[in-house]
């Protein structure tokens, strides 16, 4: 890529902070030096925290309530950004330099239509007249590859699906022909699906356009895949700055090493390497390395003496004092191994037969008048036997009904069909009231978000002595013994107990939130996306946690989420479903491999790796599911691998295929498996 | 500053009252307010011990005479010190409305707090009941349980308490309604918690704060009802000294002898001032406390 000698935005010795209540001045970013060039992409990466998302929305001029710039500029284009009049500004933003936000859906205003929106865009940001606007707004949408543009400017946001609103978005930005777009996490939200669509239609539209692109994200196989450049930040400071391949394939700092580490493989049935500890709190990073802490590294010069970023004989820039020995070090090997029990003689814990969940009931005529009612459940036909001291992937997009399923089993929800069978022999009933407590005790649910899950107002320790009391009636010294031991169970510890919710980072939350579902003393544990709230080193953690749970213990896991590579790392058995309709099941080895149902193969293609040279593999349109659910196959309208009317009309058969695992298509398995290694 | 560096900060309840009584100080509009009703209290407990004059000393000579040394804010159409009565008037209003107003807060914030638990066709069906009663005006409804069961505090409590607890089901329901849809409610549940559990542990805590700014703006609202009807002749009984009674007593003079009517004014909105800035003060407090407390 050429680059111009001009930097196009250019940031020299940024330092912002706020002052808090104490009167202390706690810095947010601290010296930053940063270029970018037109044309350039470039990653931003990093904890939540790190700073990266201050840093672009300085790149703008823009600083939220109370930052304020303690040192150092930046500038666009040569003009210096905070000091450009309000007009100015006005003028840069949106027009030379375009922000595209996380939540496109919040973004858009709801109540206007995509092409009215629009058009304002061009009118603020573009020399285009009112008479040639219309035609440029379809020219815009179709530029982001929006199927049928024409019809899609009468429409309003919300009925786009959430990458359809993204695309709008990314049309908007584009609308005044910006020289540099910011990316605040664009696809955080977004299914793996549509991400990966959104993340092609970006790598597309940087080439196409020539525009520059600062990419922020926690997620460095979205990086991979957008970015030519990749900028490591921690505890406000950049760490680490080179090219996609030396810092994703060879990285320098140990803190880019540890964070590769700590993200699960879709290839690697292991369980990643969590990275201890956090990053210190704005002014609390001390006179040395900010990463000192955490580092596996560090020596007492690091402690005391800050290192400065550096450049390196490859051209990287990087803030380490032993650099040099961090890229003599191998690449990070395989993480651990999951033992894995043999499961073959092992009890049923839980057995679902043909359970369906419907959101609607019946309406007060219909009731009146003894009709049912009419329209297709939620969930449907899920028959699924967990074994003891087993954990199954719970597999599937947003809308894909696996929450749900762990709300029936945990009877927050009633079903419309089927049973629940616990242990063998007793039904569970649909609703909490009528179950004892011993079963109770036995189904214990994590949820995924702890900032939701745990009561603001309650101390730990009332948090936990919850159960203890409802469950085994203790009280005084008992009850705070339990407690104590559980803390120490899940790497907290007794001094804990007096917290609040607030005063814990979101890793220590997600523990006291597996220490209060533990000291039940559970048999099956249900983990509704325990992890995707988290930050990826955090994730690893947990991860290792309820790995080491489950060995010591021996309980059964319900794993629910999105995230392929996730399930791979903890998973015996996965289970995908599409709709609320069950797809493929069967042992992970199996279920990662060939043949897959075509659903398995899109996700399992869409999965992005912090790898440069992989590339997902787009093989179905992200287009918006209709409701109610088809009829026949469910995955039916989005299926690369459709044969014709027989997937429209008749729901297709399981198919067995070697070793338990089913998979539930109209195409005959051996035939499948033909398609699809002939692809790979 | 990172949490776990820190020694483990204190949760008591006393503690959080403190914290919450200097945040309510920490504001121009909470010292003002909170001073204001304070002294209000310490006037309706020491009024009798420091009156210059006694209030039903009548004396003809005295008729309306306007300020004087002797008598600050004059006398009223009976030669009594204006001033004694303003001093005592407030005694049985901050009385019935101090006891009216925590008994409507509790079982207003109890009904609201289970029927948004509950939900439901039951809920609605509740709601539109309270639509009912808030359709209907609040004089109307008193002065017929006035009129059937007559007057004083045995009286006067509960009525207010029940009229005044109505408004407070609705914000309380939809306070709770905010929390039962997160998680640690439905942890809760599927934990098989009873509902009297999950109302004490998992949802007042998180009421609670609206339902002190709600206790807070019906003291005022209740305090200004008990007034009017006061005025209206069906609260306290003469010769006992009442600002809303003053005002009634004084009204037809208001031209030539201003002071009978000025300083019971003066007193009432004075009180119902201090509350409402102290309600202002304090919720703004708690919503901050709650910014505060969100992770950096």
């Amino acid at each position: 890529m050429s680059v111009d000698s001009k930097p196009l935005i250019e940031i020299r010795d940024l330092s912002i902070g706020f002052t808090n209540r104490a009167q202390q001045l706690l810095p947010i970013l601290r010296n930053i030096d940063l270029t970018v060039h037109a044309g350039e992409t470039v990653g931003l990466v990093g904890e939540s925290g790190s700073g990266k998302s201050t840093l672009a929305l300085a790149m703008m001029g823009y600083l939220g309530n109370p930052l304020k710039v303690l040192a150092g500029s930046t500038s666009f284009r040569d003009q210096s950004t905070f000091d450009l009049s309000a007009r100015e500004l006005e003028q840069i933003r949106g027009g030379e330099l375009a922000l595209i936000p996380q939540n496109a859906g919040q973004a858009l205003t709801p109540t206007l239509r995509i092409g009215r929106q629009i058009s304002e865009a061009l009118e603020l940001h573009s020399k285009v007249d009112e008479a040639s606007r219309p035609a440029r707004v379809i020219e815009l949408l179709t530029q982001v590859r929006l199927p049928d543009p024409a019809a899609l400017v009468r429409r309003y946001p919300h009925e786009l699906s959430g990458g359809q609103q993204q695309r709008v978005a990314v049309a908007m930005a584009l609308a005044g022909e910006p020289d540099a777009l910011l990316l605040d996490e664009p696809t955080t939200g977004l299914d793996v699906t549509t991400q990966a669509h959104v993340l092609e239609l970006l790598r597309d539209l940087a080439r196409e356009t020539g525009t520059a692109m600062v990419y922020v994200s926690h997620d460095l196989g979205a990086i991979a895949r957008v970015c030519d450049r990749v900028v490591v930040m921690y505890a406000g400071e950049i760490v680490l700055d080179g090219s996609v391949r030396q810092v994703l394939l060879k990285p320098v700092h140990p803190y880019a090493r540890a964070l590769l580490a700590s993200i699960p493989k879709l290839r690697d049935a292991s369980l990643p390497a969590a990275l201890d500890g956090r990053p210190p709190a704005p002014g609390d990073a001390g006179i040395g390395c900010a990463f000192v802490k955490r580092c596996a590294m560090a020596e007492d010069r690091c402690a005391t003496e800050r290192p400065m970023l550096q450049a390196t004989k490859a051209g990287e820039r990087v803030r380490c004092h032993f650099h040099e020995k961090v890229a003599q070090l191998a690449a990070p090997g395989p993480g651990q191994a999951v033992e894995r029990s043999t499961l073959a003689q092992a009890p049923d814990v839980l057995a679902l037969d043909d359970i369906a969940i419907s959101y609607t009931s019946p309406g007060i005529l219909d009731q009146i008048l003894g009709r049912q009612a009419s329209d297709t459940p939620t969930v449907d036909d899920i028959s699924i036997v967990i074994r003891k001291g087993e954990t199954l992937g719970l597999v599937g997009e947003s809308g894909s009904g696996k929450s749900t399923i762990l709300k029936a089993i945990a009877g927050l929800i009633p079903t419309c069909n089927g049973s629940i069978t616990f242990n063998g022999d007793e039904l569970l009933k649909a609703s909490v009231d009528q179950r004892g407590k011993d079963q109770l005790r036995s189904i214990q649910l994590i949820f995924q978000n702890p900032d939701d899950s745990l009561n603001p107002r309650q101390t730990v320790a009332e948090i936990l002595a919850q159960p203890l009391r409802l469950y085994f009636g203790l009280s005084g010294q008992e009850l705070h013994d339990r407690s104590v031991e559980i803390l120490e169970r899940v790497r907290l510890g007794g001094h804990y107990l007096e917290r609040l919710p607030s005063q814990l980072s979101g890793g220590e939350k997600q523990r006291v939130a597996v220490a209060r579902a533990f000291i039940a003393e559970p048999e099956l544990v249900l983990c509704d996306e325990v992890t995707s709230a988290l930050d990826v080193s955090v994730q690893a953690a947990v991860l290792e946690l309820l790995n080491r749970l489950q060995r010591e213990l021996g309980t059964t896991y319900v794993f629910v989420s999105h995230d392929l590579a996730v399930v791979r790392a903890l998973a015996d058995r996965v289970a995908l479903l599409y709709q609320g309709r069950l797809c493929e099941i069967g042992p992970a080895a199996q279920v990662y491999g060939l043949p897959s149902h075509p659903y398995t193969e899109v996700l399992l293609g869409a999965v992005l790796e912090p790898d440069p040279d992989t590339a997902p593999v787009l093989s179905a349109d992200d287009v918006v599911e209709l409701s109610p659910i088809a009829r026949g196959c469910p995955f039916q309208r989005r299926c690369p691998r459709r044969v014709g009317d027989v997937c429209d009309t008749e729901t297709p058969p399981w198919q067995q295929a070697i070793g338990k695992h089913a998979i539930r298509c109209h195409i005959p398995l051996d035939e499948l498996q033909q398609m699809q290694t002939g692809l790979a | 500053m990172s949490a776990t560096l820190l020694p483990a900060i204190k949760n008591r309840p006393h503690d959080r009252f403190i914290g919450m009584l200097r945040g309510v100080m920490s504001r121009p509009s909470g010292a003002i307010g909170l001073s204001l009703v304070v002294l209000h209290l310490a006037l309706a407990i020491f009024s009798p011990l420091i009156v210059p004059y006694d209030y039903r000393e009548i004396s003809a000579a005295l008729m309306l005479n306007g300020p004087s040394f002797e008598h600050w804010f004059g006398t009223d159409h009976l030669g009594r010190d204006i001033f004694t009565r303003t001093l005592l008037g407030g005694r049985e209003a901050i009385l019935v409305t101090g006891i009216a107003t925590p008994i409507a807060v509790v079982w207003g914030g109890f009904i609201g707090i289970f029927f948004g638990l509950v939900g439901g066709r039951i809920d609605e069906f509740m709601m539109r009941i309270v639509d009912a009663f808030l359709s209907l005006p609040w004089i109307l409804k008193m002065l017929v349980l006035i009129v059937t069961f007559g007057t004083g505090i045995g009286v006067l409590v509960p009525t207010l308490a029940f009229f005044y607890g109505i408004p407070v089901i609705r914000i309380a329901r939809a306070a709770t309604h905010d929390v039962v849809a997160r998680d640690f409610v439905s942890a809760a549940k599927a934990r098989g918690h009873g509902r009297i559990t999950i109302i004490r542990r998992e949802l007042l805590p998180n009421v609670l704060d609206t339902l002190m700014v709600e206790g807070a703006m019906r003291w005022s609202w209740m305090l200004l009802a008990f007034s009017s009807l006061s005025f209206l002749g069906f609260g306290v009984s003469p010769p006992t000294p009442d600002w809303g009674l003053m005002i009634a007593d004084a009204r037809g003079f208001m031209s030539f002898a201003p002071g009978g009517v000025l300083a019971p004014v003066i007193f009432l909105s004075s009180l119902i001032i201090g509350i409402n800035l102290t309600a202002d003060s304090l919720a703004k407090t708690l919503g901050i406390d709650r910014i505060q407390q969100a992770p950096a």
